[in-house]
């Protein structure tokens, strides 16, 4: 083991072919010597740029600053200036086996959401402690971290052993120690290194002054690990990430765009979209400058097309019919950090990101709070604080698919946004049931509770002489909806009939104005316009309202909040892009003649009107 | 089974993607220089052979005469939408380091940085290349571009390393190091406050190796000012001619720069080493980064 240094520092005379690269984050406690021991394997492995070495220990001359390795990575003067680390910056080096990134993180508690970034992409970790110093609160909440992260190969390295004499009692008490917080989180198997980073003991060489030690040294242990293969043998998770049609150059093809995040799809095989339940074939399967592909396997960015239109969304996942399919719901329990400057507060409104679906969602329950450093419970308040670890329970706007916390990670893990700014991360544990339930309860309760005036539907409906109905124009922005729901009215009102059309932007100004009309709004904005449809059909109107983007599970909220009068939704839309479950389907920017004796055939049909 | 290469390719479509779906007003950095070309090679990828956004490049005019005859004639190949723009108004009063009026720094930050902040708001006119005219007409379009992609690779020099894969610029196109946003797994900061814009870095993976491997095996076609020629010099980094050396080399194609990265002189010497305005001060290209330097 003597020559791990040799072996190293030779040239890869014929270069490695189709070599492999591996991403590690190196976390711990500030001050415990992580830049140490980044700034020694680089230099040790001699994967510094030419005179690197020597311009740093020249600079620290000229400060009259002792030399230390750590300098190296501080490749920004803000942190020269503060001693320590700010962000997660990546250094590169090889070795025999393989090429590495490393991420430095830092250890300082105010940078947390920097280490996280750091250990979110990376598939192994060392996480560095003091033998002098002790486990420290960032060595548990970095490991605590690590773990929620989905790092799954760890290997800590107790440093500074030259100053505690190189004892091995020393050693082994915080092997004892470490282990017992890692299995009291479920983290079993994780290797312990005593070194000394600054004298380069136990690095890339065996030290001779820990003669008790006959494990592996720092640089044996990276290429220990193993990089995680693309996960196969699981079932198919194709999220779609977009639908392309790019027309240019006589481009007819509908491409389904996503990463294969598991399993396999082939040519011919029958999918199924999740959370709509459309169903096709795969037609083809789309590579540019690739040859023709019959299959398609996990790791792979590609695009798929279909036998079948369907109009489906960004965010639903594709999967196989006859594979374990994962969870649909609106509400599920999960674990979660957060890493916002403000806390996360219970009912508030945020919006969701699971891969590649977002979705406007709250917090409807918090079980427990920890504070991750001491695994101690603190108080429930209704919030989270920064840097927090939680149990809590998330109710999405509208349903999404999902699997559960074990196999298939890219489908499990969510962040949560607030403020333009991702600020927590979570891993669903259960499916919950559904929120539809809820809504169609909410309208049973409304409809219980309602005061109504002296006069019956009934005789209001007489009196006007024509019952009361929603008609809802739905389809892309710019498209004639408005044009079209005017027109409706002016059809209607001419008739004798009484009709109201209702601008969104009147809307927007008025009732919604404390709306700030980011993503996570939407959904109340809609909410708010399926109420007032129902007052407004329920004083005998027929209202007619336009909405923009909205999807099949938009409208049937709509339609559940605007009960009991009917609804009456037309639809605008692009050939092929396949219609919603509507009652009536327009090419965009349709003839509006055609439109209006559409909905009044719809009202007669439904005996709205005579 | 798949190698280091078809990775890095799969995330930077994924990364490509995430822009295209999040930013509707979205841009492309085209240097053409051999980062952003592959850059522009995996776009072709992740949407199947097209490039739906503009390319902007930044015109400095005292750029390697042969890089703009390169970046007309594959925009005229393969039908790209090709944006340039420019600091008029410093090339006209001669505030250009070449001219000897201001030393490197100040250059690089009037020609550069500054023509890039004012072409991405659109407060600047911007040059669009008309396919059927054959020449660059100015741009009706002036609306600011909301996300910006950029070639910009971790290993290439300290600063760089710190990046995001999306990365939050304000108002002033400044970057906030110590403050950036958290990135989590395979999401990233796709929302923006109004007036700000975000920087998106599909490469920031890739090591200058990666670069050539993944050139080599997808056989783009790169500009040949890489190569030695026959004097024994080449470039390995490509920017204004007054400031970017040669190095001495002989590697005369893709395979042998190939193995000159792994096995000859260049190991472990900087790429950036030709480059004389990252060494003005102690970091130059940091103090150009934050104030918005690509």
């Amino acid at each position: 083991m003597k020559n791990t240094t040799a072996r190293i520092l030779e040239p890869t005379r014929g270069g490695i072919e189709k070599e492999e690269q591996m991403t590690i984050v190196i976390v711990g406690h500030v001050d415990h010597g992580k830049s140490t021991v980044i700034g020694r394997l680089l230099a040790d492995t001699r994967s510094l740029p030419e005179g690197k070495l020597e311009q740093v220990k020249r600079t620290c001359e000229r400060n009259a600053r002792p030399f230390e390795y750590a300098f190296l990575l501080d490749a920004l003067k803000d942190e020269q200036a503060q001693g320590i680390t700010i962000d997660s910056a990546r250094v590169f080096f090889k070795t025999q086996k393989r090429r590495y990134i490393i991420f430095d993180a830092p250890g300082h508690i105010e940078f947390l959401k920097n280490m996280v970034t750091g250990a979110a992409h990376a598939q192994a970790a060392l996480l560095v402690i003091d033998a002098h110093e002790g486990i420290k609160e960032n060595s548990r909440r970095h490991g605590y971290l690590l773990s929620m992260l989905g790092v799954r190969q760890v290997s800590i390295l107790v440093n500074k052993m030259d100053l505690v004499g190189w004892s091995k009692e020393i050693f082994d008490g915080v092997v004892k120690q470490y282990s017992e917080f890692l299995f009291s989180i479920g983290v079993k198997q994780v290797s312990f290194i005593p070194i000394s980073a600054f004298h380069g003991d136990n690095l890339t060489e065996n030290s001779s002054s820990a003669g008790w030690y006959s494990g592996l040294t720092v640089l044996q242990q990276l290429d220990a690990f193993n990089v995680p293969r693309p996960l196969e043998d699981l079932p198919l998770r194709y999220p779609v990430q977009d639908i392309y049609k790019f027309t240019e150059e006589g481009d007819e093809r509908r491409i389904v765009a996503g990463t294969i995040e598991s399993g396999t799809v082939c040519v011919g095989e029958d999918i199924v979209f999740l959370p709509s339940n459309k169903t096709a074939g795969i037609l083809s399967i789309e590579e540019f400058s690739r040859p023709p592909a019959d299959s398609a396997h996990a790791g792979q960015a590609v695009g798929v097309t279909l036998d079948t239109q369907l109009y489906i969304k960004p965010g639903e996942i594709m999967v196989k019919k006859t594979e374990r399919n994962p969870c649909v719901s609106t509400r599920f329990k999960a674990n979660l950090f957060w890493l916002g400057k403000a806390p996360l507060i219970k009912n508030k409104r945020y919006y969701l990101k699971l891969s590649t679906a977002r979705v406007p969602a709250q917090v409807s329950e918090i079980y427990t709070v920890i504070d991750a450093a001491e695994l101690s419970t603190t108080a429930q308040d209704g919030q989270v604080n920064t840097n927090e670890v939680a149990e809590i329970v998330v109710e999405t706007e509208k349903p999404i698919a999902f699997d559960l916390a074990g196999e298939i990670e890219a489908t499990t893990r969510f962040v949560i946004i607030d403020n333009y700014e991702i600020s927590g991360g979570g891993i669903i544990t259960e499916a919950l049931k559904s929120s539809a339930e809820v809504l169609k309860e909410h309208v049973r309760q409304r409809e219980f509770i309602w005061v109504r005036g002296e006069i019956r539907a009934a005789e209001r409906q007489k009196s006007i002489g024509h019952g009361a109905a929603f008609v809802l124009v739905s389809g892309p922005q710019d498209t004639g909806k408005i044009a079209a729901a005017k027109a409706i009215e002016s059809v209607l009102v001419k008739s004798g009939y009484n009709a109201y059309y209702l601008g969104v932007s009147n809307l927007l100004c008025g009732l919604d104005a404390d709306l700030l009309f980011k993503y996570e709004d939407k959904g109340e904005h809609l909410r708010r316009l399926g109420e007032l449809a129902h007052i407004m059909t329920d004083s005998g109107l027929i209202f007619i309202a336009t909405a923009s983007d909205i999807d099949e599970y938009d409208l049937a909220r709509l339609r559940t909040l605007a009960e009991p009068v009917k609804t009456l939704a037309i639809h605008f839309g692009k050939e092929g892009t396949g219609a919603l479950a509507s009652d009536g389907f327009f090419l965009n920017n349709p003839s509006i003649d055609k439109v209006t004796a559409h909905v009044v055939d719809l009202l007669r049909k439904h005996d709205i009107v005579p | 089974m798949m190698d280091t290469l078809a990775r890095l390719e799969a995330k930077s479509v994924y990364i490509l993607r995430e822009a295209y779906r999040e930013f509707k007003q979205l841009a492309m950095l085209w240097s053409v220089g051999k980062d952003s070309t592959v850059l522009l090679w995996l776009t072709r990828k992740a949407f199947f052979g097209h490039v739906p956004m503009p390319l902007v490049h930044i015109d400095t005019h005292f750029k390697i005469p042969e890089m703009i005859a390169y970046r007309d004639r594959l925009a005229a190949e393969w039908h790209l939408n090709l944006i340039y723009g420019e600091n008029a108004e410093a090339l006209a009063n001669k505030e250009t380091f070449p001219d000897g009026n201001v030393d490197r720094l100040t250059c690089c930050r009037k020609l550069k940085s500054e023509a890039l902040k004012k072409t991405i708001s659109g407060e600047w006119p911007r040059y669009r290349f008309d396919h059927s005219l054959g020449k660059y007409v100015q741009d009706a379009n002036t609306e600011g571009y909301t996300g910006v992609i950029v070639g910009a690779r971790a290993d290439e020099e300290g600063s760089r390393s710190k990046e995001r894969y999306f990365s939050p610029r304000d108002r002033q196109s400044d970057w906030d190091v110590a403050g950036q946003p958290p990135e989590l797994w395979n999401q990233f900061k796709t929302d923006f406050a109004p007036g700000t814009h975000v920087r998106i870095h599909p490469l920031l993976d890739w090591t200058e190796l990666n670069i050539w491997e993944y050139i080599q095996r997808e056989n783009i076609p790169i500009i040949d000012l890489y190569f030695d020629k026959g004097k024994g010099l080449r470039y390995r980094s490509l920017g204004c001619a007054p400031c970017t050396g040669t190095v001495v080399s002989s590697a005369k194609n893709v395979a042998e720069i190939i193995e000159e990265l792994k096995n000859g002189k260049f190991v472990n010497i900087a790429e950036r080493s030709g480059r004389a305005q990252d060494k003005e001060d102690g970091g130059g290209l940091e103090t150009l980064r934050r104030e918005g330097y690509m």
